[in-house]
Parts: structure tokens; C-alpha cells; sequence
């Protein structure tokens, strides 16, 4: 057992915004906790009645008929627009897959809307529309339909990208917050932080030389292979922005279980570390693009890892923890030194630290 | 990752703690002064695998946190007037004002930037002519050669719409602080090994030899600080009070030279107010007189604003180990993450904010020291 917990890495980042700010603040938009108080505060009781049946999962799911449909939404804002591994284009079609994958769907179709500034160069445009195509090929859905926006310039980093998504859930497969209990085992699929690392790495004002690449990658065949093998996974999440500790934390609280997990078990590339290291983040924080975490039962995860690990998107796949009754809400980190800190959501934007 | 995991071996750590605890025969005090260090401690548990014996106090080393408010205050008075770029560390622009941050001003419209280095500041200065660039000056000795690096190159490359809000806050007479306060319980000091990287290891000699108190310099990762903690102890039970460099690879004993004649040529000492400790005299850096065409209190004229600290904050004597958080009043009542009153719960480094967080698990009773 543990003694004495201590406050979260990202909580010693340094200070924390005034959350109720009359104005929307860039943290609002980190996917953390400011992002989460928004929607509980201002959008659900703004949508009133008609939010009855939204879910805090990144897919829903709705019954038509006999079908049961997953369907999903996201806005895509990067800048730069291409950067290692990837683009705004591929990552807003892989994106959008694999939020359907992970509520258990398999996609079938994807909405596209682009705002665009006025002055971006048709070549970027149409770098980024072929990506697209080819990210859809890759993932094996279809792109049927979309729309188009332009704005004055300078308004918006030369392109945002809207997808929406549909798929369907196959029967016998249920994934949801809920169903995660004590004892089920946390299996994460590779190593963490490369595609915010390669980002970064990019960025203006902050170059730095790397050969990262970033994760971004279609996780529905990897899915679909566990689905087949153990069609009662209890809860998937693709780990985004807010990195694996947004994932753990969203459902230790959604499931109201704690999670505990061994740090030295989380795979971690050496450039990852090295850059966090000097930018003074915490990896577990750091977004991804092609990662996933499952929560499968005791007996079921071995097999469930060994598919996983017999997929190239999974090859990397190790059991990093596991559901307990205690510490409900809480994810709980082993550190290598054998001490136990507390893990929690990042406030909003993650800000490089001065010292 | 060289250099990297090697500093975190947890047998090596074994070994350092086992020494620890071989060695210590009662109760000891020892204070990292640094945020760094205390990061390092949170993120690694080290607390938690020390003898009961040794008590770590978190110092108020987290630069972002003892900034006063009056300079958070300036800072967004200056970043909201028009026709200003202010660039700013990142983290600077969450930490609340009297009433704001610097993230609702540019959530507002003015331009506020982050910048990882001051030298993008005079670039960003050099590319917007018809613009004032405001750069803000924070930190303790580690940021100051880079920001007054930054003065000093908009000097000699003429560009005059580049200016400094400067609030550089001084270790040694904080430390001096700390020691000399009536009440304070603290046996030995963990300083922190980069702003000795800069300043050198002399300045703390003094402090050792007058109050009778181990200063010993360390690095950040796990083994630096445990190696520290090893030979702070080795030094009380031995009855010995030196300056001790447990962080050889980047420290030498006459610091940057370079470093410091620059800080010499661009700063000059003066008082500092600290946020939830109060003014400590000779504790900070100003610019000179011959910078002073840089000075952006006087260039926006802000020099006058003065600020009221919260008179109910009691985080001075949280800093000093001398209340545990939940013994102040104001504790979770009108002083939470959200609205923190004074440095301890403004920084999740801060003892106040780290027993807030941990209250969510409904068993305050063992968050222990």
C-alpha cells in the first residue's frame, strides 16, 4: 500500500488559471479540466433538454432500427500544418476513425468541412485534401460529403478541418466507461508522446533537431483484431490531447474506479523523455495520435495483448496497470523509485515551464 | 537516454536511502529551495521513501510563484495598452493578478506572446518597428544572464521599442530569510544547482558559517536530490555546517564569470516584495541607469501601482513548515486553487495546493507532513 500521496506533476507546473474567467481563455481548448468545466457548465445546462442524451465519450451511440450506430465529431486546429509524420488532413480523417474505433464501431463514413483563410496556397490545399484520401484509403472508410468556408485572412492558421463520423457497433461488443470494473487489467498499446513531441519539435520559436515522428495512424484494424479475438473489452480510449493521463483520469472518474499503473511499465522513447525533459513536461500529458488504452478483464487480457502485439500498431502493447476499488476517481502512479504520486487531469494548454 | 536514466536508478536510489537511514538518529528539517528540486521530489515520491526522520520543507523557489502581484498587476496593465507586444515565459501567463492573468488580457485582444527565450522578445521588437515589445523579466539567477542578455543586445543593436518588466527575485537573502525568521525550524538547505551554475557557490558560504547551517548545492534528477539529502544529513549529525557542491558536473565553485559581469553591467540589487512572504531587502534585480531607456515600469509608467497582498494568507508560515495547511482558516474556505490567496496554493509545488488536490480522496488525516 501507499502512504502519503502528493499532488500531480502538472499541478507543480506551476500556477492555475482563474477558471471562471468571463472570457474563453486557450486553456478552455486543451482537453483538460477547463475543457471538461465547460462543457458540464456551460454547454449541457445551455443545451438544456436536448443534451438529455449526450455522453462524455468522445463516440455516441444510438440505436436505429436493429443497428447500433456510433457517431462522433471533431475539430481539427494545428499549426504548423504539416509536420513530421503527418498533416492536418490525415490527422483529421485518423482522428475522427479512431473515436468511432474506440466506442467498439467500425467506421464507415466521414464528413469533411474545411475553413479556409483567404490567401492559403491552392498546392497546401491540395497537399492536404490528397492526404485525406489517402488517410480514408488507409483506414478503409468513405468521404461523402462536406462543405466550405473561407475567412479573411489571418484568421485562421491557413485551414481548420471539421470531420464527423459514422460506424457501426457490431453485436456482442459493449464498450463503455461504465462497464470497467476493480481487477481489469490497463493495456496500452505503444509508446506515449510522440505525436506532441513531433509537433512541437516544429514549432516556431522552438525548433529542435529530432527524427520523431508523429503516432498518427488509424487504430480501427488494431480494434477490430482485439474485438475479434475478446469481444468483451469493457472500455476503450484513444489517448489525444491531455495524453495518457487525460485518458486515465476521464475514466477513472466516468467509472468512478481508481487506476493504478506502474510508470516503469509505460513505454516512453528515449527523444520523448529527452524533449520533455528540457521543455519540462510530463509525457503522461503529451498527445498522441495513434495510441489507445483497453480495459479488459484479468482472464481475458492476455490474449487480448497478444493480439495486440501481433498487429504493427499494437506491436509495442504491455499491461501498464490495473482497476482497483480503492482511490475511486483517482489514478495512482508507481514511480520507478517505488513511491506512489497522484495523476490528474492538466489544467488546460500545456505551457513549456521557465526553470 | 544518457545522462538521464542514469540519474533515476532506483538501486542506486536504494542505496543512497539506506545510507540516509543508516546515518540519521533524530528528526530533521531540511528545505529545498528550489521548485526544480521539489518538482523532482513530487514527481519521483521521494518523500515519501525518506526516513521518518527527515522532513522535507518545499521552499519558495518556484520563481512563478513568488512573483509579487504588483508585477503581475504591471504586466497586465502594460500588455493591455494599445499597440503592445508582451512576450512572456509560458507559465507566467496563468498566474493570477489582484483580479487577472495575462491569459484573460490576451483572451481580451492584446497581443501577448509566449516566447522561449528573451532573444525572440528583440527579434519580435526588431520585426514590428511601430510596435513597443515588452519582454517580462522573471526568475531567479537561472533566467537572469538570458534576459539581460536580451537588454543588452537591444542596446547595441539600437532597437528602441524593446523593453523589460523586470522582477528577478535573488536566492541567497531569501535563504538568509528564512534562517533569521524567530520561529523558523529548518536545520538544512538544498540550493539549487542551477542558479549556482550562474552565481557560483561563495555567496552561500557566508550564510552557512553565520547561522551554523548546511547548504548543500544539488542537481534535480532523483539521485542528485537524494545525494544531497545524504550529505545534508552526514553534515547535521556530524555537527558540520559547509557549503557542500553535490552537483559537481555543472557547478563550479566561481560560477559563470562571463555570466556574471553581464548581470553586473545590466542589473543592480534592490528590494523585492516575494508573493505570501513579503518584501526581503537586497533580494532583488532592477536595471541600471544605463538601461534605463529599457525599463518598461518606467517607459508605461506603472512604477506607482501598488498592491495589497491578502492580509489573511498565512503561506509564509506554511513556507516555513511551521502550520500545515489545513491549520490556516482560509484553507479550502476562501482560499482554493481557483482563488488562491498566496503562493503555497497558487503553485500545485505549493504545500496548500498539494493538500487541496489531495482532499478529493476524502482521507486528509494521512497526507502526513
Amino acid at each position: 500500500m501507499w502512504r502519503r500521496p502528493v499532488a500531480d506533476i502538472q499541478g507543480a507546473n506551476c500556477p492555475i488559471p482563474f477558471r471562471d474567467s468571463d472570457r474563453v481563455t486557450i486553456a478552455h481548448g486543451g482537453g483538460g479540466q477547463l475543457t471538461q468545466e465547460l462543457i458540464r457548465e456551460l454547454f449541457l445546462p445551455a443545451f438544456g433538454e436536448a443534451a438529455a442524451a449526450a455522453t462524455p465519450t468522445d463516440s455516441a451511440v444510438v440505436r436505429i432500427g436493429d443497428e447500433r450506430v456510433a457517431f462522433t465529431t471533431d475539430s481539427y486546429v494545428v499549426r504548423p500544418l504539416f509536420f513530421p509524420g503527418g498533416d492536418i488532413g490525415k490527422l483529421a480523417v485518423h482522428g475522427t476513425v479512431n473515436d468511432l474505433a474506440v466506442a467498439g464501431a467500425r467506421p464507415l463514413a466521414l464528413s469533411t468541412a474545411f475553413i479556409l483563410e483567404e490567401g492559403l496556397e491552392m498546392e497546401v490545399l491540395n497537399r492536404v485534401a490528397a492526404s485525406m484520401g489517402e488517410a480514408a484509403i488507409e483506414a478503409c472508410v468513405q468521404l461523402i460529403t462536406g462543405d466550405t468556408k473561407v475567412v479573411d485572412a489571418g484568421l485562421a492558421d491557413g485551414m481548420y478541418v471539421t470531420t464527423a463520423g459514422i460506424g457501426v457497433v457490431p453485436a456482442g461488443v459493449d464498450i463503455r466507461p461504465n462497464r470497467v470494473v476493480p481487477g481489469d487489467k490497463v493495456v496500452l498499446s505503444g509508446p506515449i508522446g510522440l505525436h506532441g513531441t513531433a509537433v512541437l519539435s516544429v514549432r516556431e520559436g522552438l525548433e529542435f533537431g529530432t527524427d520523431l515522428q508523429s503516432d498518427c495512424a488509424p487504430l480501427n484494424g488494431l480494434v477490430s483484431s482485439m474485438l475479434d479475438t475478446c469481444p468483451d473489452v469493457h472500455m476503450m480510449r484513444d489517448l489525444t490531447r491531455g495524453g495518457l493521463a487525460a485518458g486515465l483520469c476521464e475514466i477513472a472518474e466516468t467509472a468512478s474506479v481508481g487506476i493504478h499503473y506502474e510508470e516503469s511499465a509505460v513505454p516512453v522513447p528515449p527523444e520523448v523523455d529527452a524533449a520533455c525533459g528540457f521543455l519540462g513536461l510530463d509525457p503522461v500529458h503529451v498527445a498522441n495520435e495513434g495510441r489507445l488504452v483497453a480495459f479488459v478483464s484479468s482472464t481475458d487480457a492476455d490474449a487480448v495483448l497478444d493480439t495486440m502485439r501481433s498487429h504493427e500498431l499494437g506491436a509495442e502493447a504491455v499491461i501498464i496497470g490495473e482497476v482497483t476499488a480503492d482511490d475511486r476517481a483517482i489514478v495512482v502512479a508507481k514511480t520507478s523509485l517505488g513511491a506512489h504520486r497522484i495523476v490528474d487531469l492538466p489544467l488546460g494548454e500545456q505551457l513549456p515551464r521557465i526553470c | 537516454m544518457k545522462y538521464l536514466s542514469e540519474f533515476a536508478d532506483p538501486d542506486l536510489a536504494r542505496k543512497l536511502l539506506d545510507e540516509i537511514a543508516a546515518t540519521v538518529t533524530r528528526h530533521w528539517a531540511i528545505m529545498e529551495v528550489c521548485g526544480g528540486q521539489t518538482h523532482s521530489i513530487i514527481r519521483h515520491g521521494i518523500d515519501q521513501l525518506l526516513p521518518e526522520e527527515v522532513e522535507l520543507i518545499h521552499g519558495p523557489g518556484c520563481p512563478v510563484c513568488v512573483t509579487p502581484a504588483e508585477s503581475i498587476d504591471r504586466g497586465v496593465q502594460i500588455a493591455s495598452k494599445p499597440n503592445v507586444i508582451f512576450c512572456s515565459f509560458g507559465d507566467m501567463l496563468r498566474v493570477p493578478g489582484t483580479s487577472r492573468d495575462l491569459f484573460s488580457v490576451r483572451a481580451a485582444g492584446s497581443d501577448v506572446r509566449v516566447v522561449y527565450s528573451p532573444l525572440d522578445a528583440v527579434t519580435i521588437a526588431e520585426d514590428n518597428p511601430d510596435k513597443d515589445v515588452v519582454f517580462f523579466a522573471v526568475g531567479f539567477e537561472t533566467t537572469a544572464p538570458a534576459n539581460a542578455m536580451a537588454v543588452h543586445q537591444a542596446r547595441e543593436r539600437g532597437i528602441t521599442n524593446f523593453s523589460a518588466l523586470v522582477s528577478h527575485v535573488l536566492v541567497p537573502p531569501a535563504i538568509e530569510a528564512i534562517v533569521t525568521s524567530p520561529d523558523s525550524r529548518v536545520d538544512a538547505f538544498l540550493a539549487a544547482g542551477h542558479v549556482c551554475s550562474v552565481m557560483g557557490t561563495r555567496q552561500y558560504e557566508p550564510i552557512a558559517e553565520k547561522y551554523r547551517v548546511p547548504i548543500v548545492v544539488t542537481g534535480f534528477e532523483p539521485l542528485d536530490v537524494l545525494d544531497g539529502i545524504r550529505r545534508a544529513v552526514a553534515q547535521l549529525e556530524a555537527g558540520q555546517a559547509t557549503v557542500e557542491n553535490a552537483y559537481e558536473r555543472a557547478v563550479q565553485t566561481d560560477g559563470n564569470e562571463m555570466a556574471q559581469r553581464m548581470l553586473d553591467d545590466v542589473f543592480d540589487i534592490t528590494d523585492r516584495q516575494w508573493r505570501g512572504i513579503g518584501e526581503i531587502p537586497a533580494s532583488g534585480w532592477r536595471l541600471t541607469e544605463k538601461f534605463r531607456d529599457f525599463d518598461a515600469e518606467r517607459r508605461f509608467d506603472v512604477l506607482d501601482l501598488e498592491v495589497a497582498e491578502s492580509t489573511t494568507c498565512r503561506s509564509g508560515e506554511v513556507l516555513q513548515g511551521l502550520i500545515k495547511p489545513s491549520e490556516c482558516p482560509e484553507f479550502g474556505v476562501t482560499c482554493t486553487p481557483r482563488h488562491p490567496l498566496g503562493a503555497t496554493m497558487v503553485s500545485g509545488e505549493g504545500a496548500c495546493a498539494a493538500y487541496y488536490r489531495y482532499r478529493r480522496s476524502g482521507d486528509v488525516a494521512a497526507t502526513g507532513g
